[in-house]
């Protein structure tokens, strides 16, 4: 029977192969990904805009001034010298951050008391307020090292070290969730078309006909899909080096191998899918709406979950992405092995185990 | 089975009291046939009198909930695997796949059946010269030849029995004349051909009939024995007469 699963192994590689047109959008797909979330969806933030509020303006405050204007992040729009005259400016959109000096900073900063400057943001956007906060609590804190360096003194530390991503680049943040969304698309998507096609065409029906045994279809069917969504995770993760930056720090072997439990896990899902819905079309909204959505918006790729109400929170557990993203992150990020990352591969692992038995289950030879 | 059945010649198919039943609704009757081998049997009946339900069961897609019945002497409720191995089957829908060429669809179905290379090469070559075939995509062949094709496809592995649903749907008269001659060329081979049609022309090739209405069968001999028993010039009138009530719910399906 080995002659025959290899016989609908090559069958579903021809099919893969003959469709140029599918194949070259599948291929291409993690570069096309990874450079449009990279540009577009990015969710830092440039062009800050500041208001200085500044009373009595001295070397220190100047200084700083000139530290905030030297980023490519923020641009010194106004000065004044009460905070009061930079509410107007808030609510006409004009400023997204006051940077307030208390008088007399340079004196306070040569002496044992603290200097105290005060950042108010625009904050009507949450997320775009923190990043804003995050980096110019950056800007100052290396200002306040600099002159720590120079003059031995130890001035006020606000700790704002963001830990493994010290540029705040957020393109390092979803790579990890952005190759899980292109494994899902590649595996959930097309098993599921692939399988439902089948059974829309007849041709499944003949296939059940024929000694070649339930499991063998469905293996024959998730194979070569396996094999293009390695390539993809490849492209994606050398994509993100070549045109970002993005870090690898722990083992790539690892990363791959974890990549290829995840899309067993998809193509599982897929197989699922088709196996319930009875046509192409319905398969296909299925394992949008199934895997696709669920993978991007509740994963914690693009909103952390940390963040979502608590029914979300529960429900995000049983989402496949939600484990690759933390094991990806952590191998990518902080460079971690599997001795850390051991609980999310056994929540994979079980997940396949589930999902395989349910598939094969559900695909029976006899149908009505 | 009783010991003077089973004493005749060998019979290829042999259903008794063969029931499915879909809840309330009753596809499939008690029916009860044989088929002998190397005959051809037409199975008739019209639109919803429970053809394809049968021919499930036989071929093992779907489970009787009632009755029994061995094809090429295997048990279809319980030894679907053996059955498999022995028959060839020809859907309704065209099962070959389109994007594939004539080649790659036999090595396809050569080897799901276990065919070696070697054989998978000689048939298929022998298999595209009497068909005078092109390797091309089976996409862009006509309807006509894709059916031969996959006609022939199902006996690739030289099957016992052959089962073909409706195999001449669509097809112009002399492609189905075409088609018939195959038919027979392979009965001369000794395979058994299990077919259903709508063409009640086609029924008078057939060596015996049987004809279903609701679920029964209604009329079961050779095509001259039923127009004798009921005084009909052709086959079409006997159906007529015997399919006329299910006749009216014709279109459904």
């Amino acid at each position: 029977m080995r002659s025959a699963l290899r016989a609908f192994v090559v069958k579903e590689m021809r099919h893969i192969l003959r469709d140029r047109q599918t194949l070259t959008v599948l291929l291409a797909m993690p570069l096309v990904q990874v450079v449009l979330f990279g540009y577009a969806l990015r969710s830092d933030v440039r062009n800050i805009r500041v208001a200085v509020v500044d009373a009595s303006p001295d070397v220190e405050t100047t200084a700083l001034r000139d530290r905030f204007r030297a980023t490519n992040r923020f641009r010194v729009v106004g000065s004044t010298s009460t905070l009061a005259s930079v509410e107007p400016m808030f609510r006409q959109g004009k400023a997204d951050m006051a940077l307030v000096f208390e008088p007399g900073f340079a004196e306070n900063l040569a002496s044992e008391t603290p200097a105290k400057v005060l950042l108010a943001i625009d904050a009507s956007d949450p997320n775009t307020g923190t990043t804003t906060e995050a980096y110019a609590r950056a800007v100052i804190q290396q200002y306040e090292n600099d002159l720590t360096e120079r003059r031995g003194a130890v001035r006020i530390k606000t700790e704002t070290r963001m830990r493994f991503n010290p540029t705040l680049e957020s393109v390092n943040l979803f790579v990890p969730g952005l190759i899980a969304l292109v494994l899902t698309l590649v595996s959930a998507l097309m098993t599921a078309i692939s399988l439902s096609r089948e059974k829309e065409r007849g041709t499944l029906e003949v296939l059940l006909v024929s000694p070649l045994r339930p499991w063998q279809v469905i293996v024959g069917k998730v194979l070569p899909y396996l094999v293009l969504a390695f390539a993809n995770a490849v492209t994606a993760l050398f994509a993100a080096w070549l045109i970002f930056q993005v870090p690898i720090r722990g083992s790539v072997t690892l990363l791959l191998a974890q990549s290829m439990l995840y899309a067993i896990v998809s193509l599982s899902l897929g197989v699922l899918i088709a196996s319930v819905t009875s046509s192409q079309r319905t398969a296909m909204f299925g394992a949008l709406l199934g895997t696709m959505l669920p993978s991007t918006l509740l994963s914690g790729m693009i909103f952390p979950i940390t963040s979502m109400p608590r029914p979300l929170q529960l429900l995000s557990n049983i989402i496949p992405a939600r484990w690759f993203i933390v094991i990806a992150r952590g191998i990518m990020l902080k460079g971690v092995g599997l001795e850390h990352l051991w609980k999310e591969t056994l929540v994979l692992s079980v997940m396949t185990a589930v999902l395989m038995v349910a598939s094969i289950r559900s695909f029976k030879p006899r149908i009505a | 089975m009783t010991a003077a059945a089973a004493a005749e010649k060998p019979k290829a198919i042999a259903a008794r009291d063969l029931t499915r039943k879909f809840g309330d609704f009753v596809a499939v009757d008690h029916i009860t046939f044989d088929v002998g081998v190397g005959e051809v049997f037409g199975f008739l009946g019209a639109n919803g009198a429970g053809k394809t339900t049968a021919i499930k069961m036989l071929i093992g897609l779907l489970a009787p909930t009632g009755g029994e019945a061995r094809v090429a002497g295997f048990d279809v409720a319980r030894q679907t695997e053996a059955i498999r191995r022995n028959i060839g089957y020809m859907s309704q829908r065209f099962s070959l796949y389109e994007d594939l060429t004539v080649n790659e669809n036999i090595s396809l179905y050569g080897g799901i059946y276990g065919l070696s290379d070697k054989q998978i090469a000689e048939r298929g070559e022998r298999m595209r010269k009497s068909l005078d075939l092109p390797n091309e995509l089976v996409g862009r062949l006509p309807l006509g030849w894709k059916q031969k094709l996959a006609f022939s496809v199902a006996l690739l592995h030289e099957p016992q029995i052959v089962f073909l649903d409706e195999p001449t749907g669509g097809v112009d008269p002399i492609t189905r004349r075409q088609f018939w001659e195959l038919i027979y060329a392979a009965a001369a081979r000794g395979t058994t051909v299990f077919v259903t049609t709508h063409y009640m022309d086609e029924a008078e090739y057939c060596d015996r009939i049987s004809i279903m209405v609701d679920g029964r069968i209604a009329a079961l001999g050779t095509p001259a024995e039923l127009k004798r028993q009921w005084n009909a010039r052709s086959v079409d009138d006997v159906f007529v007469r015997l399919a006329r009530p299910a006749g009216v719910e014709e279109g459904k399906k």
